[in-house]
């Protein structure tokens, strides 16, 4: 491309074009196809690797000993948890700004994936709190900190399957999501507050001496291992939406016969 | 065109509907005083145990009266049309959020605030705690209204969903409540609450400035639906 | 002459049935349009989309030649928007209604109200209560506002309904008085209009014939 080329015209409309390919539901379909092996293979040995090396290799905890071990499944859980929980706020607020079809799609799927992991992370929170504090269920504060967020996910859900309409269903719960998580920040302050008022002798990690490699780095790979696993689960959804809601489209039924 | 765009009518509008149909200020002060009685017969008369748990139970009983009636926040506009003329009006989305949250306030937070010194001594809470309770409503039940009225926002018109509007805002109305009832047991033992105080106030501010916007947003959202 | 309202080329696409494509039509100082078609064409969507309320569309909006959306603020001072549901509440006087609605755009007296209420028949009713009124009463209080504000740009959403015969031909003239003097009108109705200038536009040439496209 030479000099005179670069006149602005030219530049703004391939980046346009590009900036929209994004959006085409048809692009990611064909694309994603490709992707998702790449997703869920390194997903698994990622996971299984993390979780073997944590369960059975990496040191005992100087405190807890083994009961500790759910610590590689139940802070990956809550981190992803979270995490989710703004990736689908963003892909709520692109929906809502620029009025991206798949950015609708991801957000909408994030939110049953993302409730998934809190369950998760509350269920081994409970494991974890029975040979540690005698109780399945205890109201420390990142407990009840994740408690409120699944109830903030599941809002998220109910909303959505309340409004029939789609377009709008998307762009409701963009805004609650982003509502949700303006608040999460907040929420965990009073929680953290009102635990310390409540139980000033609580245990938590930051109370630890720092943690040997060797115990946080399996944590890692799960935690890295869960995020391509998200990915491709994710992927996979929005892949059966594209199908459901692209049916008629001619690209899409020569795609599924071609099968 | 008129300095504030029809602000001010439609906050007189309101007062003045609220106030013709009593029942909008009424039910919800009932409602409060029910909860509260619901906690002795459900737990116990002792006036030592009462006293333990009168803060929390005031506050959940103030929460949940404000809640009841923020379904119809913006219902009886939607339904004739009102809504839907003024967001076509030279008035801007959030005000017209602000003037409902205003009216909300008044016509169910502000009765509650009133009458919560007769409840928190049937609760037998300690008088020493009285003036910090109403400041602490004061606080905290206008943050409710301008968070609720989100979710209000967000639900209007909906057929579907049963008590979808609760599901939706209890989550965001936790940190009033740990603040709130932080000051109220803080001050009955005796200890400084300016800190909690100040955290409600500044979440009053955040909401004040923030949930007016998000409030319109979701308005024009909703009527999208329509 | 202005170009108040333009649509270019305007597709509207609902829980996914196209209801109309390359709708293309302007609204001038002067015009009364009518808006025609079958039930369920997509004239509420239309207007809902003019109106900014529904956003998922494709083609181009204007109004005064710039994009509308950038220009809404301006759109809503100069537009009086009458839907299909009254917007008045029974609790209040139909003089409490009319000062609500008009108070975004001017200050009316009492007097102004009162007279705009005696043009649409109700002369004497400003003190009572809209409950005790009714339906035709409630929606000629307000039609009132037609003869209550000075705005240039009126979408009249099936204004007939609930109005009898002398009202119909009342407001048919005030429409026709309305354009004369330079406003420009767009309404719904099923009702065949008795006013000269009408220009009709059809939803149904806009439909696709034959398969939904996609």
């Amino acid at each position: 491309m030479s000099l005179s080329e670069t006149s602005a015209p030219g530049w703004k409309a391939r980046f346009k074009r590009w900036f929209h390919s994004w959006a085409s539901p048809k692009w990611f379909y064909e694309k994603s196809a490709r992707w998702l092996p790449w997703l869920s293979i390194p997903a698994v040995l990622l996971i299984l690797s993390g979780l073997v090396w944590g369960l059975f290799f990496a040191p005992q905890d100087y405190q807890q000993g083994n009961s500790f071990r759910i610590f590689y499944l139940h802070v990956p859980a809550a981190f992803l948890s979270q995490s989710i929980f703004m990736m689908m706020a963003i892909a709520g607020a692109i929906n809502l700004i620029w009025r991206i079809k798949l950015a609708d799609m991801a957000a909408k799927h994030c939110a049953p994936i993302g409730a998934s992991f809190a369950i998760l992370a509350l269920a081994t929170g409970a494991i974890w709190g029975k040979p540690t504090w005698g109780a399945w269920w205890v109201w420390d504060a990142r407990l009840t900190a994740m408690l409120i967020l699944l109830f903030l996910y599941l809002g998220v859900i109910a909303l959505y399957s309340a409004i029939d309409n789609r377009e709008t269903a998307g762009r409701s719960t963009a805004i609650l999501s982003l509502v949700g998580l303006v608040n999460i920040p907040i929420i965990k302050y009073s929680v953290d507050w009102w635990n310390t008022l409540h139980q000033p002798a609580t245990f938590t990690l930051t109370e630890k001496p720092a943690m040997p490699f060797e115990m946080w780095f399996p944590a890692l790979l799960v935690v890295l291992g869960f995020y391509l696993f998200f990915t491709w689960m994710l992927f996979k959804r929005m892949r059966a939406e594209v199908v459901e809601r692209e049916f008629k489209a001619k690209w899409l039924q020569k795609e599924l016969t071609q099968k | 065109m008129p300095a504030d765009l029809g602000f001010s009518a439609l906050l007189k509008r309101d007062l003045k509907l609220a106030f013709r149909q009593k029942s909008d200020i009424i039910n919800p002060l009932m409602f409060f005083v029910m909860v509260i009685t619901l906690f002795p017969l459900g737990i116990s008369p002792d006036p030592n145990e009462l006293a333990v748990i009168a803060p929390g139970v005031v506050w959940v009983a103030a929460l949940l009266a404000s809640m009841l009636s923020m379904e119809n926040m913006f219902r009886s506009d939607f339904d004739d049309g009102s809504l839907e003329r003024m967001l076509v009006s030279p008035l801007p989305g959030f005000l017209i959020a602000l003037a409902k949250v205003i009216t909300h306030f008044l016509v169910t937070g502000l009765p509650l605030v009133i009458i919560s010194p007769i409840l928190a001594y049937m609760l037998n809470m300690p008088s020493a705690g009285y003036g910090v309770m109403m400041l602490s409503l004061l606080l905290g039940l206008p943050t409710l209204s301008l968070v609720g009225a989100i979710g209000s926002a967000l639900t209007v018109g909906l057929k579907r969903g049963a008590l979808l509007l609760p599901l939706l805002v209890i989550p965001l109305f936790i940190p009033v409540l740990i603040f709130g009832t932080g000051a109220l047991q803080g001050v009955i033992m005796e200890q400084p609450v300016s800190g909690q105080l100040s955290v409600l106030a500044a979440l009053l501010l955040f909401s004040l400035a923030s949930a007016p916007f998000a409030c319109a947003a979701s308005l024009k959202v909703s009527m999208g639906n329509g | 002459m202005t170009d108040y309202l333009s649509v270019e080329n305007l597709l509207i696409e609902r829980d996914d049935r196209l209801l109309f494509k390359d709708l293309t039509f302007t609204l001038s100082a002067g015009e009364v349009i009518q808006l025609v078609g079958r039930n369920g064409s997509g004239k509420t969507s239309l207007i809902r989309t003019l109106l900014g309320l529904m956003p998922d569309f494709e083609g181009d909006l204007l109004w005064k030649g710039e994009p509308l959306h950038q220009e809404r603020d301006d759109f809503f001072n100069h537009l009086l928007y009458l839907g299909h549901k009254p917007s008045i509440k029974s609790a209040l006087t139909a003089k409490e209604n009319l000062e609500w609605l008009v108070a975004p755009y001017t200050k009316v007296s009492d007097q102004a109200i009162e007279q705009a209420l005696s043009e649409v028949g109700l002369r004497g009713y400003e003190d009572v209560e809209c409950h005790s009124m009714s339906a035709g009463q409630n929606r000629r209080v307000a039609l009132a506002q037609l003869y209550l504000l000075d705005l240039p740009v009126w979408i009249l959403d099936e204004p007939f309904t609930a109005i009898d015969l002398a009202g119909v031909s009342q407001l048919e003239k005030r429409i026709s008085e309305h354009a004369a003097q330079g406003g420009a009108i767009i309404l719904t109705t099923h009702h065949v209009l008795d006013i000269d200038t009408v220009k009709r536009v059809n939803l149904d040439d806009f439909m696709p014939r034959g398969k939904h496209a996609s």
